[in-house]
């Protein structure tokens, strides 16, 4: 475990997750803003889309929807040759995992907004409306802020489970650090309870650090005198 | 009070208006000049408040017409931000931006919607708290103001759209006898230096000494106006009778 090649393979690992979790966070975070204002649409084409996204991804396991992103949808997508030999896939395995963990997250995310969303009352969002905002003035400026607040509780629930969530990256072998652990205790069968115990250590600190940011971000948004 | 022209400035023509089954406007007429102060009185659920939010399109109407300052509000290709630039709203509840400052709250509409300079806004809200004697509190959220309060920063925050008609639904309903006077007051400024506006209104003694024309609605028609003077004194309806008999 101290020599340089497993510490090397833990410190890789670490910042695998780190740079998987952030991506996530941020693309997850994006698609459940934008799901949500898409589901406020007078359009009813748009409304059900947006509806049968979310009961796709919430309603089935995020280890098949990631297995199926990498190996069915990773079969068509279009790959290119650096050496004339050699046929990469332009979307990498880590690719995959950013895009069917986020958008896995994301259904939950937009689900999230929406309660945010109702939370803000009509009258507001018509006092907007009588002084000439249009719709996206009025979700941008108006109903997001609002609504953002209300969410937080719940976003930051669904980031942790998010950011737990990329150790399954490890089934089509994303170099995170639950998969580098597992090739140190597979080399090393009595490193294995050591490794788990880090791997435990270390998501602990990393979710620790989501939360206390996810509170900081909180604070900061209180209102003087709303809501407490 | 200030001479008023005679041009028309909203003309509301046999205005019929339904939620799905109840008929809740069923043909109302009125015609409103330039530098008026109308009051539209009545008790609840004669649907007045349903007619004052027509005027500025929050609701559809079923028949009849609208027009105020040449936009025909019943067009269905209506640009409602070119109807909604020339006619303020102030609500009941005074729906302010909760996560705004007083002077955010002024100054969002022109910079969002008219794309005035932010400078020049600003100004323009500080002048206005001014106005609705409110100068200190810029800086308060709503959350940190009284009713009476909040409701004045929303009438700065219609104001600052320069619009030509300002619309108050019940803006008093909410709030205690003493603050009010102070929102009562704010409204009569503002019609003293003739600004059209269209009240419905709970306040018979405001209505009498502001209003150059009452309507007293109900059941989804007028069945009685005229100015104060012969209004209060002179009703020949016998619902109004009752209606004022029990409020004077």
């Amino acid at each position: 475990m101290y020599e340089p090649l497993q510490q090397g393979k833990i410190l890789s690992g670490i910042w695998m997750t780190i740079k998987l979790s952030f991506y996530c966070l941020i693309l997850s975070v994006v698609i459940g803003i934008v799901g949500a204002f898409a589901q406020g649409s007078k359009n009813v084409i748009i409304r059900s889309l947006v509806q049968g996204y979310i009961q796709f991804f919430r309603n089935t396991p995020p280890y098949v929807q990631l297995l199926f992103f990498y190996f069915a949808l990773g079969q068509f997508t279009p790959t290119y040759s650096p050496d004339g030999w050699l046929e990469i896939p332009i979307i990498s395995n880590v690719g995959w995992a950013i895009i069917s963990l986020s958008f896995f997250a994301g259904a939950f995310n937009v689900e999230i907004f929406r309660a945010g969303i109702e939370a803000v009352a009509d009258s507001t969002k018509e006092a907007a409306e009588s002084l000439g905002f249009s719709r996206f003035q009025t979700f941008r400026y108006v109903v997001f802020p609002l609504a953002i607040r209300v969410s937080l509780p719940s976003l930051n629930n669904n980031l942790i489970n998010l950011m737990k969530t990329t150790t399954q990256a490890y089934g089509i072998a994303v170099p995170e650090l639950l998969y580098q652990s597992v090739t140190i205790w597979n080399d090393y069968p009595s490193a294995q309870y050591p490794t788990m115990l880090l791997v435990f250590v270390v998501y602990i600190l990393l979710v620790g650090v989501l939360v206390m940011s996810m509170n900081r971000w909180e604070r900061k948004l209180r209102i003087p005198g709303y809501g407490h | 009070m200030t001479s008023k022209s005679t041009e028309v400035i909203v003309s509301i023509k046999d205005v019929h208006k339904s939620f799905g089954e109840l008929e809740v406007l069923k043909g109302v007429s009125i015609d409103v000049r330039k530098g008026e102060v109308i009051c539209i009185i009545g008790p609840s659920g004669s649907g007045k408040s349903t007619l004052i939010r027509c005027i500025n399109a929050l609701n559809d109407i079923q028949g009849g017409s609208i027009n105020v300052c040449g936009i025909d509000v019943t067009d269905p290709k209506l640009q409602k931000l070119e109807l909604r630039k020339r006619v303020g709203m102030v609500f009941q509840q005074y729906n302010l931006f909760p996560h705004k400052t007083a002077l955010e709250n002024i100054m969002m509409a022109p910079t969002l919607v008219l794309n005035e300079d932010k400078e020049t806004v600003r100004k323009r809200a500080f002048a206005l708290m001014q106005k609705v004697r409110l100068e200190g509190k810029e800086n308060a959220y709503p959350g940190e103001l009284s009713g009476g309060q909040q409701q004045r920063v929303a009438i700065a925050r219609s104001l600052a759209m320069n619009p030509d008609v300002m619309l108050f639904d019940e803006v008093t309903a909410a709030l205690d006898p003493e603050t009010v006077k102070e929102v009562l007051v704010t409204i009569k400024d503002l019609a003293q230096e003739g600004m059209t506006c269209i009240l419905v209104t709970h306040e018979m003694g405001f209505a009498r000494e502001v209003a150059d024309h009452i309507y007293f609605t109900d059941n989804g028609v007028i069945v009685e106006h005229g100015p104060p003077k012969t209004f209060f004194t002179k009703a020949k309806d016998p619902r109004t009778k009752e209606f004022l008999s029990q409020i004077l």
